[in-house]
């Protein structure tokens, strides 16, 4: 219950809540105080003076940092602050390189406004001396000038970086007048630890700090950022046909406005020229140019001449459920096969297996915005605020608040400045970090006892694996000292409620859904699920993996994990379906691939995925696809997969069609139509539909994926009460099995999914491939800030690749003396695979024998390496861990 | 360790020294010694001692505060007077050295005073004009003990403060000792000390902190730095009582990076604080645990202020946190309460436990209680640092310790309280001073910095000389301030530059009042006063810059001329050949003129030409146009 207050400004009787501020009650009121450092999302300043007030009885205070209080009278305007602000506007006036007609803030500029409302006399500026700075523009961002000349030094970007970034690339230097707004020693801001963002070119009240080449948008369309699984509110600015920008939707439950570099500045690729606009046949060895009617129809032709298994299809975690719904629709009602799959085997099956084995549920069981209530964090085999900006930040948060921050990761990941505890294990050796934890908690009786006997069974059986994991072996395996893994388990056990972030670091490996059943076995032992800011909370990497998933893009389920192998659901798709199914599960996206190396399978369909570059061993894949009789890529762009196409049929992209996402915390969004699809390409769903409806299938003749969603919760009973409808102001997370539902944002709260959590005994297996005198270095792969996934689509923007341009790899002072290798150097990287040359990066963020490369560059594809090694149980590759050796070129 | 046997040993050592049959030789080697030279002259002494076999014992002290007789050295001979004196060269040193040292002449011309009263034509070093009116609380020990000796502090009573309010006292009847001494703080604005203690005391916190604000940047003050350097311990005991008072474990003393000796002393005073169980765990062998660390300012003016100051310890840029906020008592470093106070306010605290209240308030005024420091600078005789009684009046300061204005000049105005603080005028040459009656009078007690100017200086250009340190020392937090002080600055500048409007004054007022009521912190709110108090008193040499485009203490270049007095020339030539840029003509026997167009104002021609003929003045105005 928030207390009331009663107060007056200018006789004005104004009800406000205890504990706001003057400034912002009567902002709030519509009462305009002038103002220019003051922010809603920020710590008030109080630098500015323009927001001066008279509190009767107390004399001249600054509103902004004022608290309201019970029967104050407020008065704005007086001699004295008149008098005060009057001169405070003039010597910002006087100060200011104004150029308000060309300049990208004109009528929104903070300042005009302060001028309007004070009423700004020429003849009194006349008296002033005008001293306006001459700084040279700072244009070395490729996303936003900062034109120092126009600053007002209101600190708002310094606020902005700190509080909501929590990076702190710029702070004020300097003294007296020659004081500015400067990044580290005075240098440009490229050259400085800023992420681009751009919060503080949102928020900047002047001219000062604006985007590049900005055009103004003519309207503004509200969905949700195509790239990380975060699911961020956007609004799409278009002008014409064209996104001219975006920009942060502050309602967003998810983001609250705020957005990363990619989600702000990375739309270039939309209208990119280079955009595929009209189906592609192979003829005569070349990629020609064709009709819808000539591309679907030779499709529709081709896939009807194959029998089931010799057809597979991989569905997107880019496109919408919608479009996954159709795609793992067609493939099993049209094509009668159950070989579908995607991504999501590349990265979060292992979860998908082992939380179900668990838990009985494999998706993140709480939700973003309980991350910085967490009093303890552990975060392990992921880098947050690379891989996902906006959720990063809410770790940043946690940490600022005082939670315990426990970073486990052969890496130094940026979240290191802010841990308590810094784990650096070896790649590949998670189980023994967390079994030695688990050690920790049992030996010295810090674990809820309560909620283990209550929750969960089969504790006596991992109790007694946990003997095999003697501290001094743990910290042989995994490297790190013994005292540092006890430091973290006491650290963790103590601190509730205590939550657990992790990513491919984890899944990502030949053991990979151990990894995971590690994990879920640290948070039962300590109490830490069901309950708010606590969990196991797999990071999903892409914006609409977790809506693939859902959607029964997978060769084992139907919509809603659904098995395809329990007669009973069976019969109830054959009956919804009209159809009969294949009992038996399908093939995973890297059996299909060795399937068609051995030409068993002779089709294959892929939606918007890049397996020439994202699987492990590309070499491998390569040769297998160069196998295929048919291979039908449908995509924005001509992929490196696209080249080996039979039949490339361009899709819209997100922006050019409707829908909804998954984001990762389960949250069901809308996605909506902004721009006409770009040339002649069409929707993912009306492309599969047509190819359908030519093959005589009934069940293909949706309109809008508004009907094909209305399918959906028809049989898939967690998304029962989804609508578009009901997602249009807000997102819904599931399950949410009926209209009322108000959707789930923890799970298992009261009993888990299937029934008792379950413990698991687990032994510490070895990467598939470790070190040798031919491989010494372990590579390890991950992603930047400022790229994602294949580069399909961050590869088009000019600025991201600008700020980054090529692929690196990175290595330890000591490794690169070992081998001779100076930063910048370009070396050869070889495995058992293949061999790729990237330039050096020598850094500390690495131990000696670890060296790391992102995937993102076609130049230097890091999975020409990686381990093709799978893990048993779920079939991801082990594409963290290889074995390789470097030389210098 | 057990205290009564420290003290005891303390005081047997200093009784050993004083009856030694070697003789003493103190010599102050405190920044401002040195930097008239004094490490020369400990060379010299040591040299002297041992090329002459002469047994005797050097001891470096801090300063006594008769700067304009720096190097102060003085010699104490067994059964002798012991004589201060002053203005000690390496030369001077070797005299001394054969003179009394030796050869027992007291060399009675190079002698400040004896310490043992008028001897033999050397005065009473306390009857000195320039000492006797003072009141030596803080500076007690300064000049007189070697500052890097604990045991000299403790064998002057040092520590018992500490002993009697840890193991005697509870911490409530600390504060209130303290609060009906009636001290204030001696940073400059005068808050009452007790109660701040108290709010810091009533502040509900585990973790508390004492800071002591030694981030003197006043240009021309240096109290803190001399107290440091010459009697560290007074403030170290003063911040642990004060620990005690409040409830803190630890404090830190925030001192300028730019006193390396004061720095170096309060390292080697901690070290041995903390070895006689005076500072550190279970002081005194009582319950009470506190330590204190060093925290070195990187140079700005504004961290002296108590919010920025805390800022700039966690790491921060200092910037003062504007009102409305909660008191640094409330809400200090690392956010935990924090008692802040100056160097002089720590360093009086021994007085008032060990002498009690009342006799701390025996000295000063009704609502301004004990002493108070000023650097006295300027055009006056007597340079130094000084230690008076709150109410003392300005005139006392300037003509009985600081002697009166040197070169028979008049005298115009004193500014007190540093850059900040205000000019005043003969006229108020009886205000006393105490901090409610200076800032009634339209400046401060501030810093202490205390300048004396005479009929040569030019108000209008010293006003601008501060506004100049202040305007480039602010923060640029708020607009007001920085870019107000700027304009200031800016037209000031026309002003003595000869391109005053009439408008200006009226600008100059309007602008600093809004920047008094308007900016954050003391500096924006004080940084007019140089300018405003020059108004207030010496409007019409403002006037006379602007309409009349003269300089009456003929200063500013663009507002004077030089002219050759033809009666008095003698034609030699000098001027003609010295002058920079050939604006002189004239030959042998030719008197001679400076063709005002070219003339640069430099001022060579007057101070060549031969005293013997004084042809050459300097005068207010620009003569081309009045000849014209």
């Amino acid at each position: 219950m928030i207390d009331e207050i009663t107060f007056t400004i200018d006789g004005v009787p104004i009800k406000a809540n205890k504990g706001d501020t003057i400034l912002k009650t009567a902002l709030e009121h519509g009462i305009y105080i002038p103002h220019l450092c003051y922010h809603p999302d920020l710590c008030p300043f109080g630098g500015c003076r323009l927001c001066m007030v008279e509190i009767e009885g107390r004399g001249l205070t600054i509103s902004c940092k004022a608290p309201v209080e019970e029967g104050i009278v407020v008065r704005t305007e007086g001699p004295e602050i008149n008098k005060v602000r009057r001169i405070a506007a003039e010597l910002l006036i006087v100060n200011h390189y104004s150029d308000c007609l060309e300049c990208a803030k004109n009528a929104e500029c903070k300042l005009q406004e302060v001028a309007r409302y004070i009423g700004i006399e020429e003849r009194r500026l006349q008296r002033l001396k005008r001293t306006v700075r001459t700084i040279p523009v700072d244009d070395s961002n490729p996303f936003f000038i900062r034109d120092l000349n126009k600053c007002v030094l209101c600190g708002i970007c310094v606020r902005t970086c700190k509080e909501i970034q929590g990076v702190g690339a710029i702070d004020f230097a300097f003294r007296g007048y020659a004081t500015k707004v400067s990044a580290m020693k005075d240098k440009p801001i490229i050259e400085s630890k800023c992420e681009s963002c751009g919060e503080c070119v949102v928020r900047c009240p002047v001219g000062a700090l604006v985007p590049r080449n900005m055009r103004k948008p003519s309207r503004e369309v509200k969905t949700i950022c195509p790239y990380c699984g975060v699911g961020c509110g956007i609004y799409l600015g278009v002008r014409g046909n064209t996104i001219v920008n975006v920009k942060g939707d502050v309602n967003s439950v998810v983001n609250k406005g705020v957005l990363c570099v990619k989600g702000r500045f990375g739309y270039d690729f939309v209208n990119h020229p280079d955009r595929l606009t009209s189906p592609l046949i192979r003829k005569n060895g070349e990629l020609t140019q064709a009709s819808w009617d000539e591309a679907l129809g030779l499709v529709a032709r081709k896939l009807g001449s194959y029998v089931p298994s010799e057809v597979g299809f991989v569905a997107s975690a880019k496109c919408t459920n919608e479009e996954n719904y159709v795609i793992q629709k067609f493939a099993r009602v049209v094509m009668g096969t159950n070989n579908v799959d995607h991504c999501a085997r590349l990265c979060h099956a292992a979860s998908v297996a082992g939380l179900a084995q668990s838990f009985g549920s494999g998706a993140m069981t709480n939700s973003i915005s309980e991350i910085p209530n967490a009093a303890c964090i552990l975060t392990m085999g992921n880098d947050p605020t690379t891989s996902h900006p906006v959720m990063g930040l809410q770790l940043r948060k946690a940490a600022q608040n005082g939670a315990k921050l426990i970073v486990a990761n052969p890496r130094k990941i940026d979240l290191c400045r802010l841990a308590d505890v810094w784990l650096q294990h070896h790649p590949g050796t998670d189980v023994a970090l967390l079994m030695g934890m688990m050690r920790v908690i049992v030996d010295e009786k810090l674990f809820d006892s309560a909620f283990i006997k209550d929750r969960c069974e089969n504790f006596d059986a991992f109790k007694e694996s946990l003997a095999a994991f003697d501290l001094a072996f743990v910290e042989e395996v995994t490297r790190v000292p013994k005292d540092r893994m006890v430091e973290a388990a006491r650290m963790f056990a103590a601190h509730s409620p205590a939550t657990i972030l992790y990513g491919m670091g984890m899944t990502q490996h030949s053991h990979g859904t151990d990894n995971v059943l590690a994990i879920a076995n640290l948070a039962m032992l300590t109490g830490n699920i069901g309950k708010p800011s606590t969990g196991v909370n797999p990071l999903r990497g892409q914006n609409n993996v977790q809506g693939a998933c859902d959607m029964g893009a997978l060769p084992s389920v139907y919509p809603g994990y659904q098995a395809v192998t329990d007669s009973a659901i069976r019969q109830k798709f054959e009956t919804a379906w009209g159809c009969s199914l294949s009992p038996s599960p399908g093939l995973t996206l890297v059996e299909m691939i060795e399937a068609a190396y051995r030409k068993d399978m002779k089709a294959l369909y892929i939606v918007g995925e890049n397996p020439v570059l994202s699987d492990a061993d590309v070499q491998h894949v390569q040769k297998a696809l160069a196998q295929l009789e048919f291979l039908v890529v449908q995509d924005i762009f001509l992929s490196e997969t696209a080249k080996f196409a039979h039949v490339v049929l361009p899709a819209a992209s997100f922006a050019e069609k409707d829908g909804t996402f998954v984001n990762t915390e389960r949250r069901v969004q809308r996605v909506r139509k902004a721009i006409e699809p770009v040339g002649d390409s069409r929707p993912d769903w009306w492309i599969v539909c047509q190819i359908a409806r030519r093959l005589g299938a009934k069940g293909f003749d949706y309109s809008d994926p508004s009907e094909i969603m209305e399918e959906i919760r028809s049989v898939t009973p967690s998304y029962g009460g989804i609508s578009c409808q009901r997602l249009e102001n807000v997102g819904l997370q599931w399950p949410c099995p009926h209209d009322g539902h108000p959707g789930t944002p923890i799970l298992h709260t009261n009993t888990f999914t299937r029934g008792k959590g379950r413990f698991i005994s687990l032994k510490y297996m070895p990467p598939g491939e470790v070190p040798d005198m031919q491989y010494p270095l372990i590579l390890t792969t991950g992603r930047s800030l400022y790229h994602f996934h294949t580069g399909t689509m961050t590869r088009k923007v000019a600025g991201l690749n600008i700020i980054e341009p090529e692929g690196v790899v990175e290595i330890s002072p000591q490794d690169a003396s070992r081998f001779g290798i100076a930063e910048g150097d370009r070396v050869k990287i070889s495995s058992r695979r293949g061999e790729v040359i990237a330039k050096a990066k020598v850094t500390d963020t690495l131990s000696s024998g670890v060296v790391f490369m992102t995937f993102h560059f076609v130049e230097s594809a890091a999975n020409v390496l990686t381990n093709p090694k799978l893990d048993p149980v779920c079939k991801t590759p082990e594409l963290k861990v290889a074995a390789v050796k470097v030389k210098k070129i | 360790m057990n205290f009564e046997k420290v003290k005891r040993d303390a005081k047997k050592k200093r009784e050993a020294l004083r009856q030694s049959k070697k003789p003493l030789i103190l010599i102050g080697t405190a920044t401002c010694g040195r930097s008239a030279g004094a490490l020369d002259v400990v060379k010299v002494f040591s040299q002297e001692l041992e090329g002459r076999n002469i047994e005797a014992e050097i001891i470096e002290t801090g300063c006594l505060g008769l700067c304009y007789a720096e190097p102060v050295v003085c010699i104490a001979k067994p059964g002798r007077p012991s004589i201060w004196y002053r203005n000690v060269s390496p030369e001077r040193a070797k005299e001394i050295v054969d003179g009394y040292l030796v050869n027992d002449n007291l060399l009675a011309d190079y002698a400040l005073g004896s310490t043992e009263g008028s001897v033999e034509g050397v005065p009473c070093l306390f009857d000195l004009p320039a000492l006797k009116p003072q009141v030596r609380r803080v500076l007690w020990n300064c000049g007189f003990i070697d500052p890097r000796d604990i045991d000299h502090y403790i064998a002057s009573g040092g520590y018992e403060a500490l002993e009697k309010a840890v193991l005697e006292m509870k911490p409530d009847s600390v504060i209130s000792e303290v609060k009906r001494s009636g001290l204030r703080g001696l940073g400059g604005a005068g808050f009452p000390t007790g109660r701040k203690w108290e709010a810091c005391r009533r502040a509900s916190d585990d973790e508390k902190y004492v800071i002591c604000n030694a981030d003197e940047g006043d240009p021309g003050a240096f109290q803190d730095r001399s107290v440091l350097e010459g009697d560290p311990h007074s403030v170290l005991e003063g911040m642990t009582i004060a620990g005690y008072a409040v409830g803190a474990k630890r404090g830190y003393v925030y001192v300028r990076a730019e006193y390396p000796v004061a720095v170096k002393y309060l390292e080697t005073a901690l070290a041995q604080a903390r070895e006689k169980g005076v500072l550190g765990e279970n002081i005194l062998g009582s319950d009470f645990s506190f330590d204190i660390g060093i925290f070195q300012g990187a140079g700005a003016f504004v961290c002296g202020e108590s919010t920025a100051l805390t800022l700039s310890i966690e790491g921060n840029r200092g910037m003062p946190k504007p009102l409305p906020r909660p008191r640094t008592t409330e809400v200090g470093l690392w956010g935990n309460p924090t008692l802040l106070n100056n160097v002089k306010t720590f360093a009086n605290i021994r007085w008032i436990i060990n002498k009690g209240a009342d006799w701390f308030a025996g000295v000063g005024t009704d609502k301004s209680k004990g002493t108070a420091m000023f650097s006295l600078a300027g055009k006056i005789a007597n340079c130094g640092l000084i230690e008076v009684p709150m109410g003392i009046t300005l005139r006392e300061i300037v003509y009985d310790i600081g002697g009166g204005i040197p070169g028979g000049k008049c005298f115009k105005a004193v500014q007190t309280g540093g850059p900040s603080g205000g000019c005043l005028p003969a006229s108020l040459l009886d205000t006393p001073v105490d901090f409610d009656t200076l800032t009634a009078a339209g400046s401060m007690m501030g810093s202490g910095g205390m300048v004396a100017v005479d009929e040569d200086t030019c108000m209008v250009d010293m006003a601008r000389y501060f506004l100049d340190f202040t305007q480039k020392e602010t923060c640029r937090q708020c607009s007001l301030c920085t870019l107000g002080t700027l304009q200031m600055l800016e037209i000031l500048k026309a002003i003595t530059e000869g391109k005053g409007r009439p408008e200006d004054i009226d600008l100059l007022l309007e602008l600093g009042e809004a920047i008094k009521i308007g900016s954050i912190c003391g500096l924006g709110q004080s940084a007019p006063n140089p300018v405003l108090s020059t108004i207030r008193y010496f409007r019409e040499e403002y006037e006379a810059h602007i309409y009349e485009r003269k300089c009456p203490a003929r200063v500013c270049k663009a507002l004077i001329s030089y002219r050759i007095l033809p009666d008095k020339c003698r034609a030699c030539l000098i001027c003609l050949r010295e002058c920079p840029v050939g604006a002189i003509s004239g030959a042998k026997k030719q008197v001679h003129v400076i063709d005002q167009k070219q003339c640069i104002r430099c001022g060579v021609c007057l101070s060549v030409c031969p005293d013997r003929f004084r042809a050459v003045e300097c005068v207010p105005g620009q003569l081309a146009e009045v000849q014209r």
